[in-house]
């Protein structure tokens, strides 16, 4: 019984831990799908952890949080692509730009607005967004195993959570079963075709950009309103570029995208958990070796030695209309 | 890649479009100041008085520079072969064992000037080992190089805080950094050069490093647009199609250009563990490789531009601190801000002005854009 409530726990935690990765996962497929390589989720994350805690925190409600998030990444994202579409400047030069602008001004318009060091003030009750019990969790908590599971694992968590992995199965509706996701997969690989086709090549690409901004501000959102009860200094904490491994993982589909995230999720939960604890045969395993390990496997994956990881083949290259 | 703008005179395309960009860029951080809810201009004075106004401000100033001229190199030179070395900052973390492992054997028996080299060689050699793996990936597996040096930066990161928790940290102390070193592995001060022109320096950290990392401009200078390796870099970085044409290996060249960036960024090690700090500690790198991105971008890649943009950074970072002295609603993530907009206007967004300068020139003389004087006639 005490190792299922171990194993029920470290489940649990990688839930959680996986959430803000799947979300910037799956923004960054949409981006990337459509040709844009995009190493600015990170600060696009951030950005958007800082206006929604920072806008709860002053209207004294989660959803105006939430909806600040979403429209201040979306800003950050309409940047990126006023640099990499209108003007066709480097994608991952403008990437980068945005990940400094984030990190910086994060933390002087926080010390400026709230004068805590660059945190946001503590985010009350309803100024966050507090698990949700699912209807009929508590009747069975005392059912064992799968009544455990239920009230233990799949209940519990905050509505973000909840919409984020409902975004895996939209994803895969969006992009395999819709008119805007075939042109979305097009355009990423061949966009003259699509421009060929009488569609244009640059609104294709904001709209897809429009879907990042979305989904970077949700999984800002997540950390610092619900995973945290605030904003803290650079609490990404390079989970952008997690999530950018986890992408290049799933090989750019939504489905292993999620399996991507929660492996990357797992790791995590069980280098916080093994913390010091020596495992058997192996002996103690560092903490930083299980840190690294994403990084480790996504460098293994992308030279090819565990099947092979084709990116969207327009990717990277701004499209310069013929003439 | 054929770029789909007309040519402009050299002065403009070097000297006034990178100087357009960075106004504007500085233009956008007035405004942030302003939000916050300071002056820009005064916040513009402190900063440079704080850089250049005292001798020991001018110290600090070349101090970070130097730090800035090793990154700023590392990244220019992959940018000459097309490639996007975005892991210098992974390099140099990786190179302070180096100097670590040379410092803590031969402090206490060599003198500096027999240390210095070897450390120089120790940091170099890690940083392009460091280097050398997303190359060889980038060339041989075809993974992208931007992704896996992304990767080797944390893997490096962990690996080195590993280390300074573990075997570097010495016995019963707490805080995750080397012992100091001795007199042996400490490089001597530099401060007597400005002390030469009257001005006075209390105590600061800048050392002779700052010479390797001027040698080493030069140095670059000399590889790039003087010999035969050069040629075939920058040729592979025009056009790989060009140089497999032409024989070159495209292996060979990416994995020799990578281990130099490495090199290069590996040597910024020296100046912060060496030459100021006496031991190599946690994130003694600090988001230098970063800086070096912009560094290298300001500078249009050429060691000439990237020594000036990095003094240009270097007085952003003296300069900044004093700024977070008297103004405490702007901290030291100023610069990260600034740092991103000129990375944002000088390198994603340098089209931006490129077509209206164009027509500007082209309205006062439409030689000098290269059209022809008949404009009239139609294509």
């Amino acid at each position: 019984m005490d190792i299922f409530n171990i194993i029920i726990q470290t489940l649990d935690s990688t839930l959680r831990l996986s959430v803000p990765l799947l979300l910037a996962c799956l923004a960054g497929l949409y981006s990337e799908r459509s040709g844009i390589f995009d190493i600015g989720l990170e600060g696009k994350m951030l950005v958007g952890a800082f206006a929604g805690a920072a806008a709860a925190s002053v209207f004294h409600s989660a959803f105006i949080g939430l909806g600040m998030a979403i429209l201040i990444s979306i800003s950050f994202a309409m940047i990126h692509g006023f640099a990499s579409i209108t003007h066709r400047g480097n994608q991952i030069v403008s990437g980068v730009a945005i990940n400094f602008i984030a990190a910086g001004s994060t933390v002087i318009l926080g010390q400026a607005w709230f004068q805590q060091g660059g945190r946001t003030p503590a985010l009350a009750e309803g100024e966050r967004f507090s698990p949700i019990t699912l209807p009929g969790a508590d009747a069975v908590k005392d059912v064992p195993v799968l009544g455990h599971l239920y009230s233990e694992l799949l209940s519990g968590h905050s509505l973000i959570a909840y919409i984020a992995f409902a975004m895996v199965p939209i994803t895969w509706w969006v992009l395999y079963r819709t008119r805007f996701g075939l042109r979305l997969r097009a355009v990423g690989e061949n966009p003259a075709a699509v421009d060929t086709a009488g569609i244009s090549v640059t609104w294709l690409r904001y709209r897809a950009l429009l879907c990042t901004g979305v989904l970077t501000g949700l999984a800002g959102a997540y950390l610092s309103m619900t995973q945290n009860g605030g904003f803290v200094k650079d609490m990404t904490a390079g989970k952008g570029y997690i999530a950018l491994a986890a992408l290049i993982f799933a090989k750019w589909k939504p489905v292993n995208a999620m399996f991507a995230c929660l492996l990357f999720g797992f790791l995590d939960a069980l280098a916080i958990r093994l913390q010091g604890t020596p495992l058997p045969i192996i002996g103690k395993v560092p903490v930083q070796f299980m840190q690294a390990l994403p990084y480790i496997l996504t460098v293994v994956l992308l030279a090819g030695f565990i099947g092979k990881a084709i990116p969207p083949r327009a990717g990277g290259v701004p499209y310069v209309k013929e003439r | 890649m054929s770029t789909p703008y007309a040519k402009l005179p050299a002065w403009a395309d070097y000297g006034l479009i990178p100087l357009i960009n960075l106004a504007v860029a500085f233009i956008v951080a007035g405004f942030v100041v302003l939000l916050v809810g300071e002056n820009p201009f005064r916040a513009a004075a402190i900063l440079v008085e704080g850089a250049f106004g005292r001798g020991q401000g001018i110290a600090f100033t070349l101090y970070y520079a130097t730090t800035f001229i090793f990154t700023g190199l590392s990244v220019a030179v992959a940018v000459h072969c097309g490639l996007f070395n975005i892991g210098t900052e992974g390099q140099a973390y990786i190179a302070g064992l180096g100097v670590a492992v040379v410092c803590l054997t031969f402090d206490a028996t060599l003198p500096w000037w027999l240390t210095f080299p070897l450390a120089t060689l120790a940091a170099a050699a890690m940083g392009a080992l460091w280097a050398l793996l997303p190359a060889y990936l980038q060339a041989k597996r075809g993974s992208h190089i931007v992704i896996t040096t992304i990767m080797f930066n944390f893997i490096a990161a962990s690996i080195m805080v590993y280390l300074l928790v573990g075997m570097l940290k010495p016995v019963g102390s707490m805080a995750p950094q080397t012992r100091i070193f001795l007199e042996g592995a400490q490089l001597p001060k530099l401060n007597w050069v400005i002390e030469l022109f009257g001005a006075r320096v209390r105590s600061a950290p800048l050392n002779i490093s700052f010479l390797l990392a001027l040698l080493m401009a030069f140095l670059t200078w000399v590889l790039i647009w003087r010999t035969r390796l050069g040629y075939e870099i920058r040729t592979y970085g025009h056009s790989p199609k060009a140089a497999r044409y032409a024989g070159i290996s495209e292996t060979r060249i990416i994995i020799i250009t990578m281990m130099i960036s490495g090199a290069l960024g590996g040597m910024m090690a020296l100046n912060p563990t060496m030459g100021d700090q006496h031991n190599v500690a946690i994130d003694f790198v600090s988001g230098a490789g970063f800086v070096g991105i912009a560094v290298a971008l300001m500078g249009r890649s050429h060691p000439v531009g990237i020594v000036l943009a990095a003094i240009l950074f270097g007085m952003l970072y003296q300069g900044g601190a004093e700024l977070a002295f008297e103004m405490p609603a702007i901290s030291r993530d100023m610069i990260v801000i600034i740092q991103g907009l000129v990375i944002l206007f000088a390198g994603a967004l340098e089209h931006m002005f490129r077509p209206s300068i164009q027509a500007l020139f082209a309205s006062f003389s439409p030689k000098s854009v290269g059209m022809a004087a008949a404009k009239g006639k139609g294509a």
